[in-house]
């Protein structure tokens, strides 16, 4: 009979599907499985994307009016700022997930961005401080964004030193997770410190609906952070499939050295 | 100094750091794995 619905498979809801497929990922070997190929494909992606931002960023945009040539450091800038707080996030997500569903890959996840979140911090402070030399006439200013961001990195070399420490330890990375979920309270203020203070850094110009960067300029950035992405996710697998290796080698020794 | 030397410098120690610490982590990987 039409409508009747006892025979039709009723559909998971979208959040059972995505408990679902973190309990399928939570088996490190099926982890593996996915993750080697998609290493390789990440990195490629990523070098070549990166490539073709660098080329059209040096060659293919005009300067700026007011800034010249310098506004060309906008392209490798963003998006080192954007995977440096991009990083936090991802530090945040897995300790959430260990706390709440103890996802044994969590940990794993959290210690390998670590690393490379910590890294595109430092170089998005390098390179703003290289573009802030000719543009403001000094390498570096105490105000909001730019003191707000150094801050997150050390909270970066914290959480590193921290993970360490408890793995040493052999902790169950709770406290590690707990500091990853305190630290997120940083990424609002690094946002919004160009709105709540007066900074030397420049107010926000690209938004969700719309940028006040001229087009002609700006085409290149989605190009940038699509291809930084990539690489960061490539880094994040190589150093993910690195602590799950050493993982299994000391599990190895430790048998070898009961029997 | 000229922009294009800020520009150079700003472009090489992005590139450098971002391709020093995927050489970095590419060669850990493969130690780990063999």
């Amino acid at each position: 009979m039409a409508g009747n619905t006892d025979d039709v498979p009723e559909k998971p809801p979208y959040s059972r599907v995505i408990v679902a497929t973190l309990h399928t990922l939570a088996n490190p070997a099926r982890f593996l499985k996915i993750a080697r190929p998609l290493t390789g494909s990440f990195l490629a992606l990523g070098i070549a994307l990166i490539a073709i931002a660098v080329w059209a960023g040096l060659s293919q945009t005009p300067p700026d009016y007011l800034q010249g040539e310098t506004v060309r450091i906008l392209y490798i800038h963003v998006p080192a700022a954007w995977l440096g707080m991009g990083g936090w996030s991802g530090i945040a997500v897995a300790s959430l997930s260990l706390i709440v569903w103890r996802h044994p890959l969590a940990q794993v996840a959290a210690r390998a961005i670590a690393w490379p979140g910590a890294v595109f911090t430092a170089l998005c402070l390098a390179t703003g401080s290289i573009w802030g030399r000719p543009t403001w006439g000094t390498w570096w200013q105490w105000d909001g964004r730019l003191t707000s961001m150094l801050l997150l990195l050390f909270v970066y070399l914290g959480y590193i030193a921290l993970a360490r420490a408890d793995a040493d330890r052999g902790g169950d990375g709770r406290i590690p997770a707990l500091y990853g979920l305190a630290g997120t309270a940083l990424l609002p203020v690094i946002r919004y410190s160009v709105v709540w203070w007066n900074t030397l850094h420049q107010g926000q110009s690209i938004g969700l609906t719309g940028s006040s960067i001229d087009r002609s300029l700006l085409w290149p950035l989605p190009i940038a952070l699509a291809g930084f992405t990539f690489l960061f996710a490539a880094i994040v697998l190589m150093r993910m499939r690195t602590l799950l290796a050493q993982a299994k080698a000391e599990a190895r020794m430790r048998r070898m050295a009961r029997a | 100094m000229s922009q294009w030397s800020f520009v150079a410098a700003a472009y090489a120690v992005m590139l450098g750091g971002a391709g020093a610490l995927t050489l970095v982590s590419y060669l850990a990987m493969k130690r780990a794995e063999k």
